[in-house]
């Protein structure tokens, strides 16, 4: 059974107001905070990667939703125990260096981030030096690449192989996204995944952690 | 308004499979049948070819221009690549595009002062992307007195205000519009250009919305674009919005598009 379908449908369409009544509910009644994450939030947030992936939900939609489960967060923060650490995992996310494009990193950071991953955003321009250096620093389960130029597609490779000199690829899996980008060139490079927009980031990381 | 066609782009399947083969009839078709549809430049890109780009492009040119009496858009950030394909360019080129980013402006410009050509300057500020009208105003005054002082005359300058997608932030629409507005009216002489397709990234009906921006680009004194004028109800729209706004005398180019068949109504 499931008690969170109404903060479920309001997430889903975006709906601030209900969404966040909906959570102040649940956190009287009492319930238990990573439930209503998991079975309130996330899974709310794993439909909208979905219909988004299918072509029946678009990015205003998406953003909204995205927004509307970050403020529920908010209200459940001061709620969470020590040992409620729910983080699915930890992402460190970039555009790659000699390219300023930042609306799809951007995207796929807040779906993340809306699936339960607890995401280090590096932001545009990164060099691969800069990839290895805040690798080795947080130690995350995932680095996630952008690149939105076909030019600045080889600095995938180069960060890659950073990863390699710095002595931690096999700690980590690799994925890159972005326009030019194609599965057949996430091969080329060893990346691990490649991922062709925000909600399938989601399934591929998850897939790549091994979490249903 | 200017119009570059935009199909000879690699990252179109179609096209990267032909320049691979060197198929010379099929891009001698999309550049004949684009120059047909009214184009005045032809957008050559090969962008998706990262180390043999140079070489592709320069193929591109000679290819086209063989089959077709126009200059053509180079379309590359590479100055290798520009510099060769403009030494087998015919006529007056126009470079796409120099910007403000470290390093891209200062090895581009000794390339675009090599010989006339026009040139596309894209509003991309040294280490981010503007995202108000006022950024984009700033980083495309700050182009245009840069290249001016290189020796680029005003009107061989067809500042690309950047644009951004609306489903992101709805503000987008209106900055760009407005940078154009403002650019063209600051610097008389100057031209404005863009492409019309990231204005819907993420969205559904994505022609019906470039379409309709285009006419309010033309409204807000856009002077070029890079599309497709092959798509019929695109250059329809173009026509109806240049009349309306009166820059069709007599509304001799609607109504003869018309009688040609060319007008895509209902």
């Amino acid at each position: 059974m499931n008690d969170f379908k109404a903060l479920n449908e309001a997430v889903i369409k975006g709906d601030h107001d209900k969404a966040m009544a909906e959570t102040r509910s649940a956190i009287e009644a009492g319930g238990n905070v990573s439930d209503i994450v998991d079975k309130g939030l996330i899974a709310a947030m794993d439909e909208v990667g979905e219909r988004f992936s299918k072509g029946s939900m678009f990015v205003p939609q998406m953003l909204r939703s995205a927004k509307t489960m970050k403020e529920c967060m908010e209200l459940l923060q001061p709620h969470f125990q020590e040992s409620e650490a729910i983080s699915k995992g930890k992402v460190l996310i970039g555009t790659v260096k000699g390219d300023l494009h930042d609306i799809g990193k951007n995207l796929v950071s807040m779906m993340m981030e809306g699936a339960g991953f607890t995401i280090t955003d590096l932001g545009v321009d990164v060099s691969p030096e800069k990839f290895a250096e805040e690798a080795q620093k947080i130690g995350p389960n995932i680095v996630a690449m952008s690149a939105l130029l076909s030019t600045t597609m080889p600095s995938m490779r180069q960060t890659i192989e950073a990863l390699q000199q710095a002595g931690i690829r096999d700690k980590v899996k690799v994925m890159i996204g972005g326009a030019p980008v194609t599965e057949k060139y996430a091969q080329e490079v060893n990346a691990d995944s490649y991922a062709s927009d925000a909600g399938s980031a989601v399934t591929k990381a998850k897939k790549l952690l091994g979490i249903s | 308004m200017l119009i570059v066609g935009e199909k000879i782009n690699t990252s179109r399947k179609s096209v990267g499979e032909a320049v691979e083969k060197r198929d010379v009839a099929f891009i001698a078709k999309v550049a004949r049948e684009q120059a047909d549809a009214g184009a005045h430049y032809i957008d050559v890109n090969a962008g998706t070819f990262v180390e043999k780009e140079a070489d592709y492009l320069c193929w591109l040119v000679e290819t086209v221009q063989k089959e077709i009496d126009l200059p053509l858009c180079l379309d590359s950030p590479s100055p290798e690549a520009l510099s060769r394909a403009l030494e087998l360019h015919k006529g007056e080129a126009m470079i796409n595009s120099i910007s403000l980013e470290k390093e891209r402006f200062q090895y581009l410009l000794p390339v675009i002062t090599s010989r006339p050509c026009r040139v596309v300057a894209l509003c991309m500020a040294e280490t981010s992307m503007p995202t108000t009208l006022e950024e984009r105003v700033q980083v495309g005054s700050e182009l245009i007195r840069r290249l001016t002082e290189g020796g680029i005359p005003l009107e061989k300058i067809y500042v690309d205000p950047l644009i951004q997608p609306i489903s992101v932030d709805i503000r987008m629409g209106l900055a760009s519009l407005g940078a154009i507005s403002k650019i063209m009216s600051d610097f008389p002489g100057v031209n404005t250009i863009c492409g019309l397709s990231n204005i819907s990234f993420g969205l559904p009906e994505r022609r019906l919305i470039n379409r309709n921006f285009l006419a309010l680009c033309v409204a807000y004194g856009l002077s070029a674009a890079i599309l497709d004028p092959t798509d019929q109800r695109l250059m329809s729209t173009l026509l109806t919005a240049e009349m309306i706004l009166g820059q069709d005398e007599y509304c001799e180019n609607f109504i003869e598009a018309y009688q040609n068949g060319r007008i895509a109504g209902e």
